[in-house]
């Protein structure tokens, strides 16, 4: 226990810190995020990934998202383990014809009102996979997508550069107001 | 053609297929190990193709079948490890394995018919048009009758940031009875829609059938286009692609280390790898231009080359990260809570590792002593010392040791790697042989042993192509090593097994 707590305290705190000054990407777009969370959301935006189909490139940089160099929790933003508790739904691509189903039903059991977004190159449109016998291509020929997030995978950052450009320009959020 | 003389590595027979059973038989008897199974449309004739592995040894064995009758004798009756992978052949050529006990389809879902065999060359690749895809609700599990048993179904769609796949349990109380899988969900069509690629889009493709492994699948099917077209690669770009194949080693079981800490609540060790894994893929990003290094390897060698001031960070960065595992493992290894979770949990004994002919970390936790960077020892293996540690207690306990180990063998290849790193060119052109052509590629990825079988049209482009993943054998052996555990402690053996779904369901 105590060598534990010696490596946590030795290693300190990682996430990057924040100042007005900062020209770290991360932080500004992670507190603008954070300020359009806090008017509109209520402080937290509950998010859910869904693999339609993926090569599992793209999970592992969600997965990234949650250590501690960017620990997407700080603003606001959490990932839940139902759609039923989700505000936005993160869908990684292409969508296989063995998940269309599934995806759908995920989407259909989101309460409204929800956003989705299409990540990767096979979310956006198929990628290298395309349309075929076996895949479906683009997430939006399954369900209506709000945003894209380009990458083959896209990176933590660009991750959260998609969500909050999402957060920023989608006119359906000032209407749920 | 593959032939004897030009494939060093595997030993090729050619049979009758009438003999095909009595192979079977007698290459069981002799402890031969299944590896891999795929066919290919010949126009007259489907082509069938079995590797079979023996001390590191590779035998493959080809047969014809007739298009108008294709049925020819199961292997599983004697080589369980067969069985998946028979039934995805079923699926995807409509061949019949006479004698298979299991008569159910496996790849394939409501996306086409049972008349339809995406692999055959009469089938279209083009999108088949009509409404959305039915959900595969009428697939037969076994179920457990009796008093007080019951049934929970999982998936596709599961809790966290994970692949789909669906996974039913028959359970009394919290204690499992049985699990099946049902896998096929990520089915991409990556056999079907390689055909007709040039090599170069075919490597593309390579790198994402299983994402976390893109180096280990462009590697092994760059080592069968090179195989079949007998080009050599320049000793650097060989030293630069183990490097990036150790580097992808060490980042997946960081990451994988992590979350089975985490699935038992250990979150310590959780944040202190993932801080780890994220510093080892920056590096990766600066120095290969992308954090999983997807499309860095080539035909013929690699796309990028080191600076000298790239490997010294990449030794520094060694250094540094051996000495903190170091301290972790004497934290892990004397936490008491870590290990009254993970000791006895899960357990895969040697012999089903043997009957399931598991690969990799999980075979190498039960025993199976197989590493093809040693035992088969392609360049640049060929001139490094690869440890390989091996456990018999076969618990999540030893997955988790395994893993940790071969971080530690991955480090000190590393740093052999870049202390012999050769002079010269990164890669030598690829040049079409215009002839039609075969290879097989063989690596072991992170997961273990890689097939790759490709075949190349007088045109230069691609006729076929099969990636084999480890995990079509570590995933049967999920459901063997279940049973007589609780359902909570499920997610934590999943994890410690880790089976691709995406490399699996291709």
């Amino acid at each position: 226990m105590l060598r534990m707590l010696r490596k946590i305290l030795k290693i300190g705190l990682i996430t990057e810190p924040y100042s007005p000054n900062s020209d770290f990407k991360l932080e500004r777009i992670g507190n603008a995020c954070k300020k359009i969370i806090d008017a509109k959301f209520k402080g937290s935006l509950a998010v859910r990934h869904v693999d339609a189909g993926s090569c599992n490139g793209c999970e592992l940089e969600i997965h990234a998202l949650n250590n501690s160099f960017y620990s997407m929790e700080r603003f606001n933003i959490h990932f839940v383990a139902s759609p039923r508790h989700a505000d936005l739904l993160l869908v990684t691509g292409p969508v296989s014809r063995h998940m269309e189903s599934a995806l759908i039903a995920t989407y259909e059991a989101t309460p409204d009102p929800k956003l989705v977004l299409a990540i990767g190159d096979c979310g956006a449109c198929g990628g290298e996979f395309g349309c075929s016998y076996a895949s479906a291509g683009a997430v939006a020929n399954v369900i209506p997508v709000d945003g894209i997030i380009h990458g083959c995978p896209p990176t933590p950052l660009n991750l959260l550069q998609g969500i909050l450009e999402l957060l920023r320009t989608d006119n359906q959020i000032d209407a749920w107001m | 053609m593959l032939t004897k003389e030009t494939k060093k590595d595997i030993e090729v027979r050619k049979l009758n297929s009438s003999e095909w059973q009595k192979i079977a038989i007698d290459t069981a008897r002799q402890g031969y190990r299944f590896a891999a199974i795929w066919a290919q449309d010949l126009d007259e004739n489907f082509e069938l193709n079995i590797v079979l592995e023996l001390q590191a040894s590779y035998l493959l064995l080809q047969t014809l079948i007739d298009v108008g009758n294709p049925s020819i004798a199961s292997f599983t009756p004697y080589f369980p490890a067969a069985n998946r992978l028979e039934r995805h052949t079923k699926d995807m050529f409509g061949i019949d394995f006479i004698g298979h006990p299991d008569r159910r389809r496996w790849t394939r879902h409501q996306a086409w018919s049972r008349e339809q065999f995406p692999l055959r060359k009469s089938f279209s690749v083009a999108k088949i048009p009509g409404k959305v895809t039915p959900p595969d609700s009428a697939y037969s599990f076994l179920p457990v009758l009796g008093s007080g048993t019951c049934e929970i179904p999982v998936g596709p769609v599961h809790a966290g940031i994970i692949e789909p796949g669906h996974f039913r349990f028959q359970i009394a109380g919290e204690d499992v009875i049985d699990l099946e899988e049902h896998l096929g969900y990520t089915h991409k069509g990556v056999e079907k829609i390689a055909e007709g690629r040039t090599v170069n889009q075919l490597i593309k493709l390579a790198g994402r059938v299983s994402g976390d492994s893109t180096v280990s699948y462009a590697w092994a099917a760059c080592a069968a286009l090179e195989n079949a077209a007998y080009l050599t690669v320049p000793e650097r770009a060989l030293h630069l692609r183990a490097l990036m194949s150790e580097r992808e080693r060490v980042a997946n079981h960081l990451g994988d280390f992590a979350a089975i800490c985490n699935d038992v609540a250990y979150s310590f060790p959780y944040y202190q790898l993932m801080r780890l894994k994220e510093l080892w893929l920056r590096l990766n990003g600066t120095i290969f231009n992308h954090r999983l290094m997807m499309d860095c390897i080539i035909p013929g060698g690699v796309k990028y080359d080191l600076g000298a001031w790239h490997i010294q960070e990449l030794q520094k960065q060694v250094t540094d990260f051996r000495s903190e595992l170091n301290e972790l493992l004497f934290i892990f290894e004397a936490h008491s809570g870590l290990h009254d979770r993970i000791k006895a949990t899960g357990v895969l004994t040697e012999k089903q590792a043997k009957v399931f002919g598991v690969l990799g970390y999980v075979g190498r936790a039960s025993g199976a002593k197989l590493d093809l960077r040693r035992d088969l020892a392609y360049p640049p293996y060929d001139k490094l010392e690869v440890r390989v540690p091996v456990y018999e207690h076969g618990d999540v306990l030893a997955r988790l040791r395994v893993r940790f180990q071969e971080i530690l063998v991955a480090f000190d290849l590393i740093e052999q790697l870049l202390n012999t790193m050769p002079t010269g060119e990164i890669y030598n052109s690829w040049v079409s042989p215009n002839i039609i052509t075969e290879g097989i590629g063989l690596i072991e990825g992170w997961r273990g042993e890689i097939i790759t079988f490709v075949r190349l049209g007088s045109d230069g482009l691609v006729e076929r192509y099969f990636p084999r993943d480890p995990s079509w054998f570590s995933w049967p052996a999920l459901e063997q090593l279940i049973h007589g555990n609780i359902v909570p402690d499920f997610p934590v053996c999943n994890k410690s097994i880790n089976g691709s779904y995406s490399g699996v369901d291709l």
